[in-house]
């Protein structure tokens, strides 16, 4: 046990701090509208200019090829700062893993730089109609065609489609193939004829998510990623990696709990508030340290497989607690939208949802890490 | 940066596992003395091993596992207060030999586990510790009738740690830690017990752990043991290496190692349903070394209470400092 940085890592904090320190904007519109959408923007080729929009990335894309220890320290600072939200989440957290991992250098070339510096803004086409916990169940289809594939069918709560460019998402690429067999992972620009998108209202008023309708969509053969067939195989393989990690940091949580005992201590709240905002505080600690754990784990060799369903139900679920926590000490004062704790109240409502939902994830806990026997007819 | 044990750390801990699931009976303090537990923080100079709390970490949860009712926690804290006093030198290696039982008598508890047995017992009163050898004892009754409590009068006793001193705010927070490190133990036995049984356990022509209502309920207790863990592990660091934030980390692991562990019993005792609820079935002895334990040394609300005072009130408004 070393919980100490090194002198290499505190120099990265304090030159991240720094840098922070001079150019984090006064809080931007939400990136959900199109002037928030376009400020956010700025915003990553800001920090991209500066060398930090995708730290871990090696230096050819865009990054400056930083431990995962000094991608921790970087979102601590990141969110500690009051910095933008990501609006190329998706991109760089999400298709990224992917593509280093299944991308051709060709493909790698042509999308990761564009996204690092916030130009092309990725959507996420997972669930469908009728395919939402069941992902299993997608029915979109992709039918061959000269040089490419011919995409049909619907995806729905596709977050960032309404003002993105690019969506990725899996397709039933071999007629009559079931469950996990026959996807296959596209990459499909969403200003290409056929694609319609309607953006859908969330809880804030915004289009966060859409709807994304395909009517024979042309993409070529080189924007299918992996093999045709194993998409299922490219969308999960990282959730147990390493880069897995990256999907969700502590650093957003801890800056929320230390803003949280700040609040406190302008508001004097009786015992029961108080054990409230030190439980949530704790409860980010916490989640800080189980990222550590799993990082001492991770470079020992160790591999990271379905406890990341532990993980998803503890950040989630405590991201929620905390900004309950905050609204009650806020009391009536709280229900003004547009402050960061109505806006990161509604955030931390969706956390139990997406992503797989909670009740999914306790699925997977109890019949992988606990060995608990399957239900019938799954 | 590296949190976790070393793999001699892990291989300690699963050594005393193997000696508590194969030993019984009286002579196993013995045994456990010969495996160098009680003198892990004896300093080698008095015949023990000279380590720290973050080594006594796999042990300790080794015992919860096993549901060992033995007094280690209360000798490593005693160990701790012993180490700088004057009576080092005279009962530190009797403790390393394992010749000796110790018991503490900890802050708002009139009682000591195992006093009657103990040769020498230290009493906090007012913040500060105090050791008798000469003490009177008398029983009271307890809902863990392993862990059986004494009252104790002593004639007369010897400070070993003033009020508010270093040595006495380091005695409450490795009895904190150690008893968290305790219930990690205790609750990961509890759920693997509950995912035995509801493997085996068929109802409706269904084992009941194919059961969502089952499953999900049997997750949030392993969530809740699995995140106790690393906090648990700090708070040892911390303490080991006297960091200025170790009481807050030991309040911390304890709150959260205490709701874990009430988590994984409620939900064993109802997994398990009546036969939960007998002393035929084993389980009961996790379920009460989780309430003994929960409780002793300050209970989640106390200590959520405390990181409160710690975080909120505190002189320094500045940014909150962490790690190690």
């Amino acid at each position: 046990m070393d919980l100490a940085f090194t002198d290499a890592e505190q120099t990265f904090r304090a030159e991240v701090r720094a840098w922070l320190t001079a150019n984090v904007p006064d809080r931007l519109p939400s990136m959900d509208t199109p002037e928030g959408f376009k400020l956010h923007q700025e915003w990553e080729a800001a920090l991209h200019a500066a060398g930090l929009a995708v730290v871990t990335w090696p230096k050819r894309y865009g990054g400056r090829d930083a431990s995962l220890t000094e991608w921790l320290i970087f979102e601590e600072e990141y969110y500690g700062a009051c910095a933008p939200l990501r609006v190329s989440q998706n991109g760089i957290f999400l298709l990224a893993p992917s593509l280093f991992e299944f991308g051709t250098d060709e493909q790698r070339d042509r999308f990761l730089p564009a996204m690092a510096r916030g130009e092309q803004i990725w959507a996420q086409g997972w669930s469908e109609p009728e395919a939402g916990s069941d992902l299993a169940g997608i029915r979109s289809r992709a039918e061959r065609a000269p040089g490419g594939w011919k995409l049909s069918g619907q995806k729905i709560w596709s977050t960032r489609a309404t003002y993105g460019h690019w969506l990725f998402g899996l397709f039933r690429s071999e007629p009559g193939s079931t469950r996990h067999r026959g996807l296959t992972y596209f990459l499909v620009p969403l200003d290409a004829e056929g694609v319609t998108v309607r953006g859908i209202r969330q809880l804030d008023g915004e289009p966060g998510f859409a709807e994304v309708f395909f009517d024979e969509v042309f993409v070529p053969d080189e924007n299918v990623l992996g093999e045709p067939g194993q998409g299922w195989q490219v969308a999960m393989s990282t959730t147990g990696s390493e880069r897995g990690l990256t999907l969700r940091s502590p650093g957003r949580l801890l800056a929320a709990a230390d803003r949280l005992v700040d609040l406190a201590r302008t508001t004097d709240p009786g015992e029961s508030l108080r054990a409230d905002v030190a439980r949530a505080w704790i409860e980010a600690e916490a989640y800080r340290l189980y990222t550590f754990q799993t990082l001492t784990r991770v470079e020992a060799g160790e591999p990271i497989g379905p406890e990341s369903s532990i993980n998803k139900i503890f950040w989630s679920e405590m991201d929620l607690r905390l900004h309950e926590t905050a609204l009650r000490l806020l009391g009536a004062d709280a229900d003004l939208p547009g402050t960061s704790w109505a806006d990161g109240f509604l955030f931390a409502l969706a956390g139990p949802i997406y992503g797989g939902t909670n009740e999914i994830q306790r699925n997977i806990i109890a019949e992988r890490v606990l060995s608990l026997p399957k239900e019938k007819n799954r | 940066m590296r949190l976790g044990l070393t793999t001699e750390q892990r291989e300690f801990g699963a050594a005393t596992g193997r000696l508590l699931a194969e030993q019984s009976g009286a002579d196993r303090w013995t045994r456990l003395a010969e495996l160098g537990i009680p003198g892990l923080l004896v300093p080698e100079e008095h015949g023990g091993a000279g380590g720290d709390d973050v080594d006594l970490l796999a042990p300790i949860e080794a015992a919860g596992h096993a549901a060992a009712p033995e007094p280690l926690i209360e000798t490593a804290v005693a160990t701790g207060l012993l180490r700088g006093s004057a009576l080092a030198e005279t009962w530190l290696p009797r403790l390393a030999e394992g010749e000796s039982l110790v018991t503490v008598a900890e802050p708002g508890a009139s009682h000591a586990v195992g006093a009657d047995r103990a040769a020498l017992v230290l009493i906090e009163r007012g913040g500060a510790w105090h050791a008798a050898t000469e003490f009177a004892t008398a029983e009271r009754p307890s809902l863990d009738e392993e862990r059986s409590l004494f009252t104790v009068s002593a004639q007369s006793t010897e400070q070993v740690a003033a009020a508010g001193s270093a040595e006495a705010v380091t005695a409450l927070d490795r009895g904190t830690v150690l008893s968290a490190a305790y219930l990690l133990g205790v609750g990961r036995r509890m759920i693997e017990l509950s995912v035995e049984h509801a493997g085996t356990r068929v109802q409706f022509g269904r084992p009941i752990g194919s059961y969502q209502a089952i499953k999900h309920q049997l997750a949030d207790a392993l969530v809740a043991v699995e995140f106790a863990r690393p906090c648990v592990h700090q708070a040892a660091y911390a303490l080991a290496h006297g960091s200025p934030t170790a009481s807050r980390y030991a309040s911390a692991a304890k709150s959260l190692a205490a709701d874990a562990a009430r988590l994984a019993a409620r939900t064993a005792l109802q997994v398990h349903g009546a036969i939960g609820y007998t002393v035929e079935c084993e389980l009961h002895r996790w379920l009460r070394r989780t309430w003994t334990f929960a409780a002793a040394w300050g209970d989640a609300d106390h200590h959520r209470l405390r990181v409160a005072a710690l975080l909120i009130d505190a002189a320094e408004t500045g940014e909150v400092v962490r790690l190690p």
